[in-house]
């Protein structure tokens, strides 16, 4: 009796095991490159679609912190970004930075004078080859095939390694529950919870019913959105024409954001 | 031999009483979290990972430094070591119980912790320091249990552990490897950059760990009439001896690349910790302190006379112990988040239902601890006949 309970148990044991360790072995099953290829979806129809989405920001069109206003607005409004009193609990997808910290390897003591003041618009880059996207450990952050680093908000342990992954701290977490910090809530796009990381989505949700992102609808044309890898694009032209600068380039993450100084 | 672990004096279930009250006070404060969110710690955006993750860094080179029992005794056939290596596998199991458990109170989501086995994601180093770790428990539990067991029936164990045991030594330094390297890919965060951040924390491992061990080995001998052996504990001395030198040693060789090629990025965090930068430095006498401690263990250690004195090199262990908690458990992570990668300098410090949860999840170590160690030192008791 002893010896078959025993026997039992160390059957069940075993069997529990193997079952746990099955979807792990599927995944090593799996072609390794097949984990890293992009999500395909469908898009719908009028969605704006492209290989690489891109941005360009025209700085000269920028120069004051006022004008930046509208566009920091209108995203964190209408992603449902809550305002929190305590700093550290902070939440932001968009925002302004001075040159020094922005581009902190390009600053030095006799900066053009212009620059130095310059307010300059930081955001999620997008990263061609995204540290946070290697990082994360389910697969909730993850590269769209239109180049979108996106979240799954539901998925997020809250981790926290994408965040130092990030090397533009373009990432926040929801060190408290949001909603209560929201002043008006956009149904049409989801809130969080506390525990999760998010982060700007490029407007995949716009772009889907084929709208430009929030922020470059709020430029008056100083940012300009569009497909990196199609030469006849907006975007293309203007990198074409102009000599821009991206953040820390030296770390070999490719961002998507192109500013024009 | 479970029943071993019942059967104590009044000093043992007032030790458990102690901690499990101990535990209580930190699942409270836990319950807390977990409704309001990692809001309550001092973590921010900037310094996004603090004290737990720091702890759960310092307790995995605690757990690998159990192979410096298991490779001297199974590989070169060091016999003394067989008298205490189950002590060190049993460390081992409540270490690694406790960088568990400092993982899932770290979590934001933990409900959430199975999408790590359910989506599995083999290019984030976290997934790997998953499985390395959940294997490094199983494989002492099971490790030590079995050769306990076989000890205590007077038969030698079952052949099977053997493998085990020749698994467990390379496992052994995978855990700490990959643990590193959740730290040096990143490639935002110059402090962290640097291969040397893996040898390095075997180096600290491979101190602290044995360090403690002494300690523990010393306690023993006192609470138990089970006598882990003075040849055992001079043994491990020269361990810990070797490791400090050669934590102090990676250390030096990292402060002459940051400051000789003066890179900012890799300086800047090196001058936070020890200096302090924009006027910000609560880590700088802990810091310093630490350096001081491993230094004084080593002038205690290399020179024979001292370290074959128990009663000092009880003191020199405490010191490695302290001096690289401090290395790891505080300035590690933190520096490594300040300043941001937008150079800011936002300082991270614990608050108190922080604190409470992290002595909770120590509290719940040690009591792994009493209850493996209890049955472990009774084993040896029953077998010495004492």
């Amino acid at each position: 009796m002893e010896n078959s309970r025993r026997t039992f148990l160390k059957i069940a044991g075993i069997s529990a095991l193997g079952l746990s360790a099955k979807p792990v072995l599927d995944a090593f099953a799996l072609d390794i490159d097949m984990l890293n290829k992009k999500i395909n979806a469908a898009p719908k129809n009028g969605a704006l679609t492209a290989k690489r989405w891109g941005m360009v920001i025209d700085t000269r069109k920028l120069e004051t912190e006022e004008a930046l206003k509208p566009m920091i607005e209108v995203c964190h409004k209408i992603h449902n970004v809550p305002v929190h009193e305590n700093k550290r609990h902070e939440i932001k997808w968009i925002w302004e930075e001075g040159f020094k910290h922005a581009f902190p390897d390009l600053e030095h003591e006799y900066v053009n004078e212009r620059v130095e003041h310059l307010p300059f618009l930081v955001l999620c880059n997008h990263c061609k080859d995204a540290p946070c996207v290697r990082a994360c450990p389910t697969k909730a952050t993850f590269k769209q095939a239109d180049g979108i680093v996106a979240m799954d908000f539901h998925r997020c342990i809250g981790c926290r390694f994408c965040m130092a992954a990030c090397p533009y701290g373009s990432r926040s977490f929801n060190f408290r529950d949001p909603r209560p910090f929201i002043a008006e809530i956009n149904k049409k796009y989801p809130t969080r919870m506390r525990g999760v990381v998010e982060k700007c989505n490029f407007c995949s949700e716009r772009l889907d019913e084929g709208l430009q992102p929030a922020c470059v609808e709020a430029s008056n044309g100083a940012l300009v959105f569009g497909d990196l890898e199609n030469p006849e694009s907006e975007v293309r032209q203007l990198l074409k024409t102009n000599y821009t600068i991206r953040r820390k380039v030296a770390l070999g993450t490719g961002p998507s954001v192109y500013y024009i100084v | 031999m479970l029943e071993l672990a019942l059967k104590g004096s009044k000093r043992y279930y007032g030790w458990i009483a102690g901690l499990l009250a101990v535990i209580g006070v930190g699942f409270g404060c836990y319950l807390w979290q977990l409704s309001f969110g990692l809001g309550i710690t001092g973590m921010s955006r900037d310094v996004s990972w603090g004290f737990y993750i720091a702890q759960f860094t310092f307790l995995v080179g605690v757990a690998a430094s159990a192979v410096m029992l298991v490779l001297p005794y199974y590989l070169h056939h060091y016999k003394a070591f067989g008298r205490i290596t189950i002590l060190g596998e049993f460390l081992a199991v409540s270490s690694v119980t406790m960088c568990v458990l400092f993982i899932v109170v770290d979590l934001g989501q933990p409900m959430r912790l199975l999408n790590v086995m359910l989506y599995p994601t083999p290019n984030s180093v976290l997934f790997w320091d998953m499985i390395v770790l959940n294997g490094y428990l199983f494989l002492n539990i099971i490790i030590g249990w079995q050769v306990l067991q076989g000890e205590r029936n007077g038969v030698a164990p079952p052949k099977w552990v053997k493998t085990l045991i020749y698994i467990s030594i390379p496992w052994a330094v995978s855990i700490h490897t990959v643990t590193a390297f959740l730290y040096c890919g990143l490639p935002g965060r110059g402090f962290w950059l640097t291969a040397i951040l893996a040898p390095r924390f075997l180096a600290s491992a491979f101190a602290a760990g044995p360090a403690f061990l002494i300690l523990l080995c010393l306690l023993v001998r006192k609470l138990t009439k089970f006598d882990p052996g003075k040849e055992q504990i001079q043994t491990l001395a020269k361990i810990v001896t070797y490791g400090i030198i050669l934590n102090v040693f990676f250390f030096l060789c990292e402060v002459f690349v940051v400051f000789y090629s003066k890179i900012p990025e890799h300086m800047d965090h090196m001058i936070y910790l020890f200096k302090g930068l924009h006027g910000h430095g609560v880590l700088v006498p802990w810091m310093w302190t630490s350096i001081a401690l491993m230094v004084f263990s080593i002038i205690l250690l290399v020179n024979p006379f001292t370290r074959q004195k128990e009663g000092i090199l009880l003191v020199a262990c405490l010191c490695v112990f302290f001096g690289t908690w401090i290395d790891k458990g505080l300035g590690m992570i933190s520096g490594g988040f300040v300043p941001s990668p937008l150079h800011y300098v936002n300082e991270y410090v614990p608050t108190a239902p922080e604190i409470a949860i992290t002595i909770g999840v120590y509290a719940t170590g040690f009591l792994v601890l009493t209850l493996l160690f209890k049955i472990a030192t009774s084993v040896k008791e029953e077998l010495e006949g004492v």
